[in-house]
């Protein structure tokens, strides 16, 4: 489905990926794991055409992205939950997760993806009319996904979604990530630096290093890896 | 409230308050007697009025600080008193009639001056309404708007000075090229924001004001250009007095139709893209929101207001040269935004009647007109920093999780 091919992404001259490639296929989860400044955030830019690649190439579905801007590949059925969940602070939920549908037309579906995300998070539709900022930050982050599930994306892009969470918090978020991908089989690209959490949700994963991928395997293969328990697990 | 520890402040308030005035307020140095005169007793004055001052201010702040806890406390935010008389539809439609009848008939009631002053005051109502798109909505900084005013005033006078174009035909023209200059200016400020942007459009308002003083050829510089026709009625020949009222009632149109489309506006999806791009850039473009695009049309449809209303301004006063067009006038016009309320229809257009209007007034006090301004911003900031009116938005209501909503 999604195809990066010896992408290399810089910020100024400093170059944050360093020749990726990897390899998402229709229904799956997959993760990214990696330490601080891997190049995680940055490869989900690159992918989402936010910081475009300078060089390599992305393909979704067959079809070449890289060129694109960030507004086309979105309206492809890319849709991105940023890093620190960037909600619209003074905009209500309500609005919030109207922007994720700003590119849809369709009035009934979008109603019914409303009740859909309102279905998967209740404590959202309790707080429909408040202002995005004054929300906590889980409820934040549940407004962040929910947003970006507003725009029906085939691929979602999930930037860190634990991010300075409740683990009680992240356990419902988790659960929410693999029903939205078992209901809906959207594809999930989630970056995470809880690889435990990460891995146990994922069917795949990659790990990455300064700007390179140094390994990849099914979930359960990297969990049992002697070298990714060592450096991610913290067994 | 009168303990030691207030009492200690406001007297040192206002020893420091006496002791900074008194350079000026009692030493008087006369320069053909050479005698200097020491007025001791404005220094008492100055004491005990910054001592009571003090007192009022620290008062108010407190009460502010109690309004902002209840609303706090209070489950449902409390709804200032102007929001409630504006959206409360027994108070504003009787008003909004009055003020309409009032807006009809003031050229009948008051003299020519008073129509004047208050087409000037409207001017600056749908100049400001147009920043208000750029500022108030879109949250990017503007410092150089008046030269999207002068754009539109220079294309008129020399369109007609050249070509021998009308008022008619001129007004979309200069709406079309400040539109123009708008994108020329927002091309290269599309990755700048907050101080970087605003140094940028100072920067392309003085380059504007510049051009049109150096550039004899071109503009006749700054002796500026005279003879502009005033706008003309299907050629009907009509007196000064008729002249001006007829420009009046243009410009009460032309607000309506500012502020009906300014309202459209802010209620449509670039509206919402707007003030989305306000609040977090990333997260617009991870939405699909064309960044480009939409601060593109921000620029350019804020300077379309401003070069309305320079071509109205150079028909109004039939001469125009580039003194009119300083940095001085995209101050006032931010003021105008910033003090009536950002974002707020109703506030900006009291904010423009308030600035426009009360100097004109106020004659009697024009030397201590800038201290005044002073003071009134300062004020307002610290006591109500969304601006006399401030902005809340239309909540959308939804109705149940199954249930169909109209408004959504």
């Amino acid at each position: 489905m999604l195809e990066l091919k010896n992408v290399q992404t810089f910020y100024g001259n400093i170059q944050a990926l360093k020749g990726i490639s990897l390899q998402i296929a229709e229904g799956e989860i997959v993760t990214l794991i990696g330490a601080n400044g891997a190049g995680k955030t940055t490869t989900l830019m690159s992918v989402c055409g936010i910081v475009p690649p300078r060089a390599g190439e992305i393909y979704f579905e067959g079809q070449p992205i890289h060129h694109m801007p960030a507004n086309k590949i979105v309206s492809l059925g890319i849709c991105q939950v940023p890093e620190g969940r960037r909600i619209f602070p003074y905009l209500t939920v309500l609005e919030n997760l109207d922007m994720g549908a700003f590119l849809r037309n369709d009035k009934a579906e979008i109603k019914r993806d409303l009740d859909y995300v309102f279905s998967l998070f209740p404590i959202l539709a309790e707080r429909r009319n408040q202002a995005g900022g004054t929300l906590s930050g889980g409820e934040q982050q549940m407004l962040a996904i929910s947003r970006a599930l507003m725009a029906r994306p085939r691929l979602l892009l999930l930037d860190e979604p634990s991010l300075g969470l409740a683990p009680l918090v992240v356990k419902q978020i988790f659960e929410i990530i693999r029903k939205v991908n078992s209901e809906n089989k959207t594809t999930i690209f989630l970056v995470e630096q809880n690889a435990n959490l990460a891995l146990k949700v994922a069917h795949r994963g990659y790990v990455m290093e300064n700007g390179k991928i140094t390994m990849t395997d099914t979930a359960a293969n990297l969990m049992a890896n002697e070298e990714v328990r060592k450096a991610y697990l913290g067994i | 409230m009168f303990n030691v520890k207030e009492l200690k402040k406001s007297i040192l308030v206002s020893l420091w308050f006496m002791f900074l005035t008194f350079p000026i307020m009692v030493i008087k140095v006369n320069t053909i007697y050479k005698t200097i005169e020491w007025r001791w007793s404005r220094m008492a004055w100055v004491g005990v009025g910054s001592f009571f001052l003090s007192f009022v201010w620290r008062a108010l702040l407190r009460k502010k600080e109690m309004g902002m806890k209840q609303a706090e406390e209070g489950q449902e935010q409390k709804v200032p008193l102007t929001q409630k008389l504006i959206h409360d539809k027994r108070f504003s439609r009787p008003a909004l009639v009055i003020i309409c009848a009032f807006a009809l008939i003031y050229p009948l009631v008051f003299s020519l001056y008073q129509v004047n002053i208050m087409t000037t005051a409207l001017i600056y109502v749908v100049v400001g309404l147009g920043l208000n798109i750029v500022v108030g909505l879109a949250g990017l900084l503007d410092l150089g708007y008046v030269a999207f005013y002068a754009v539109g005033a220079y294309s008129y006078a020399l369109l007609n000075h050249h070509f021998g174009i009308g008022f008619w035909t001129a007004l979309p023209i200069g709406a079309a090229m400040a539109a123009l200059f708008g994108i020329v200016l927002g091309f290269p400020v599309l990755r700048l924001r907050g101080d970087y942007l605003a140094i940028v459009t100072l920067g392309f308002g003085e380059i504007i004001r510049l051009v049109l003083e150096n550039w004899n050829e071109f503009s006749f510089g700054p002796s500026g250009i005279a003879n502009i026709p005033r706008p003309g009625f299907f050629g009907i020949q009509m007196n000064l007095h008729q002249v001006h009222t007829y420009i009046y009632y243009l410009m009460i149109g032309m607000t309506v139709f500012t502020i009906f489309v300014v309202r459209r506006l802010q209620d449509s999806r670039i509206g919402r893209a707007w003030m989305a791009l306000r609040e977090d850039e990333v997260a617009c473009q991870a939405m699909g929101i064309d960044k480009t695009k939409t601060k593109l049309s921000a620029f350019a449809l804020g300077a379309t207001w401003a070069g309305m209303g320079g071509v109205v301004f150079a028909a109004k006063t039939t001469f125009i040269n580039p003194a009119s067009f300083t940095i001085w006038e995209s101050i006032i016009i931010l003021c105008i935004v910033v003090l009536g309320g950002m974002g707020s229809i109703v506030g900006v257009i009291c904010g423009a009647l308030i600035l426009i209007l009360l100097p004109e007034y106020l004659r009697a006090f024009s030397e201590y007109r800038m201290l005044m301004f002073g003071a009134v911003l300062i004020f307002m900031m610290v006591f109500r920093p969304g601006g006399i009116i401030s902005d809340v938005r239309k909540v959308y209501q939804f109705k149940g999780l199954n249930e169909t909503t109209k408004d959504q």
